[in-house]
């Protein structure tokens, strides 16, 4: 008998509390595959974050450090500075990364920290449920905005990719999906790539991955597969941003 | 033991963290404790390790975090208002049990407050700081040469018994020179051995290693442990120093700067014939309390001096519980102690007087304290109080 897939040896037997649909698993896994394929995985370090990943240390076979909300890249900081033989990871939601920790992700982009930051943008507070998150689209409803994100008073959704290209130290930035069979393979591409350039010591790498959340959006699977392509990729256009190799 | 040599208080710290084996710093700029990232960046990476000078204080305790995650003894300094920023950090770093150095070297508050040396940070440094039960072991080195020689003290403690350990200096004690030497031989980090619960990169076949919160999945259990490492802390490690304590009328307590200012009190009542003695806590936490109920009991009055509101005082009258009178004498909020001032407050100590002593509830009762909200506007709710 041929194998064909198989669960890769990076991640544990511990099964995901995610919901149905939900895309963290999936990315969780394409990191996983990443890590095996790159025979890294005896070096790998991660940070989990505050939000639905909280408990991704559980999911990871490598070492793994819970940090506090929005710190993973100054947590990651002091582990990459401390063991710059470790591949180093800080897996981070929206709220998380682009709301309380924006000083932490624009600083380690700023001094081009070499680590590699996984972003899950689903436009929503998810574990704390459902609430307005910096990058809610305009006229999303959401608990925090029952009437949807209105900019007169909440603003406009934040693009973190095209705002971190503007940062001489960000090395690689892609902004991808995971919503279809050929976006998760192009995913799984650019993820790999992130820990590549890690490996090459290319400096600061960053992957925003446009996430369904079908429980907080108030929405069948289907329909929040729908939701990403057509209301999220307008606001949050899939590709690369910044690709630079090492010198 | 190195010869002495004349060094800045912040200085001597930085150079002992060095020594001691500190291999990661991460701070941000607030005065009065500059010298100590300053030289850190200088020295940092000449020692084989990293400085990195973080985006905000939060972000510098969270690398320490990270750091120390890793096994590696890593450290962060900063002044009062700066560590409470780094309050959410440090929760985290007692939640996971990580050793780690934390330096606050103190000024007036609260808030924006003054660049000038106090204590107010007493309660914050003996009581946790951040949210959740858990405590850090504060030293309180009150000279140059302490400030140096303590780093390897903190970090050992911290190891030994997987807490975060806090010295708690102040802007003076950072900013003065003095004589000094180091009495240890500086650590080679890499001798030390490995941490067995550090995240790290070879695992050769030993289960993962989480830094969490949660060690498994009972929080209480996790918790009550911690706790009962705290009374083992608080059974053995409590430090502290003693002068002229056998025969005194008023006994002083007092830590830090204010400890100095206090030896010259002592000195000047000798001279007047007064007996005064001096007891000095070196660790806020554990605080000395069995040595000083036992000090209790054989002296007329205790008389605290603290550069804060009346905040040690409360441990002092803890420890005492009711075997003695316990006085006040206070220099909040940058004010400085010295020898004449505080032996005023120790004659009021002997003869019932005032002068001296700091008694909220008695400066109450001449204090008339008014609010209003704009009487254009009619509004209810105006409070008086006093007299």
């Amino acid at each position: 008998m041929t194998i064909l897939a198989k669960k890769p040896q990076s991640l544990t037997d511990i099964p995901m509390h995610y919901c149905p649909g939900c895309g963290h698993g999936i990315v969780h896994r394409l990191m996983a595959e990443a890590f095996d394929e790159l025979k890294i995985a005896d070096r790998v370090i991660g940070v989990a974050p505050v939000g639905c990943a909280v408990f991704a240390d559980d999911y990871f076979a490598c070492d793994m450090v819970q940090g506090a909300h929005g710190r993973g890249p100054a947590i990651a900081t002091g582990i990459k500075r401390s063991k710059p033989q470790a591949v180093v990871f800080s897996y981070q939601g929206d709220g998380d990364l682009a709301s309380i920790g924006m000083a932490e992700i624009v600083h380690a982009a700023v001094r081009s920290e070499n680590i590699t930051v996984i972003f899950i943008n689903n436009a929503i507070y998810g574990m704390t449920g459902g609430q307005m998150a910096p990058t809610t689209l305009v006229g999303q409803v959401a608990t925090t905005a029952p009437k949807g994100r209105d900019p007169k008073l909440q603003g406009w959704p934040i693009n973190m990719c095209e705002m971190l290209s503007q940062i001489t130290g960000a090395k690689y930035l892609e902004r991808v999906a995971v919503d279809t069979p050929q976006h998760v393979m192009a995913a799984k591409k650019a993820i790999k790539k992130a820990f590549e350039n890690q490996v090459k010591g290319v400096g600061f790498s960053m992957v925003e991955v446009l996430s369904q959340c079908p429980t907080n959006w108030h929405a069948s699977v289907d329909q929040a597969l729908e939701f990403v392509r057509t209301q999220m990729m307008p606001q949050y256009p899939l590709g690369v941003f910044k690709n630079e190799e090492a010198k | 033991m190195t010869e002495k040599t004349l060094r800045k208080g912040n200085e001597a710290l930085a150079e002992g963290a060095i020594r001691a084996g500190a291999r990661f710093f991460a701070g941000y700029p607030i005065t009065p404790q500059n010298e100590v990232p300053e030289y850190m960046s200088a020295y940092m990476a000449d020692a084989g390790g990293a400085f990195v000078q973080a985006e905000s204080e939060v972000a510098a305790i969270n690398m320490v975090y990270g750091a120390a995650a890793t096994g590696t003894r890593s450290m962060t300094s900063s002044s009062s208002p700066g560590i409470s920023l780094k309050q959410e950090g440090i929760t985290y770093l007692a939640s996971a049990d990580l050793p780690c150095l934390i330096v606050n070297v103190m000024r007036g508050g609260p808030g924006l407050g003054s660049i000038s040396g106090a204590q107010g940070d007493y309660f914050q440094a003996t009581r946790g700081g951040g949210n959740g039960d858990y405590r850090v072991l504060v030293l309180a080195p009150n000279s140059v040469e302490e400030l140096g020689n303590f780093p390897k003290l903190g970090f050992e403690l911290a190891e030994k018994y997987r807490i975060p350990c806090m010295i708690l200096a102040d802007g003076i004690l950072g900013q003065m020179m003095e004589s000094m030497s180091f009495n240890f031989d500086p650590v080679d980090p890499n001798q030390l051995g490995k941490m067995q619960w550090a995240v790290d990169i070879e695992k050769n076949g030993r289960p993962k290693n989480k830094v969490f919160s949660y060690k498994g999945d009972n929080l209480i259990a996790d918790v009550v442990e911690r706790a009962k490492r705290y009374g083992l802390i608080e059974k053995t490690e409590a430090r502290y120093e003693e002068r002229n304590t056998e025969d005194c009328d008023v006994l002083l307590v007092a830590y830090g700067l204010s400890s100095r200012a206090c030896l010259e009190a002592v000195n000047k009542a000798q001279e007047e014939g007064l007996k005064v003695g001096l007891f000095r806590p070196i660790t806020l936490w554990p605080f000395p309390s069995k040595r000083l109920a036992e000090l209790a009991q054989k002296t007329k009055a205790i008389l605290t001096v603290e550069q804060s509101l009346g905040q040690l005082v409360q441990d002092v009258k803890l420890a005492v519980n009711g075997k003695t009178p316990v006085y006040l004498n206070a220099y909040p909020a940058g004010g400085q102690p010295d020898g004449e001032s505080i032996l005023t407050a120790v004659r009021s100590c002997l003869n019932g007087g005032k002068e001296g002593l700091f008694d909220l509830q008695a400066h109450a009762a001449d204090f008339a304290y008014e609010c209003k909200r704009d009487a254009s506007l009619g509004m209810q709710g105006d409070c008086k109080g006093g007299k």
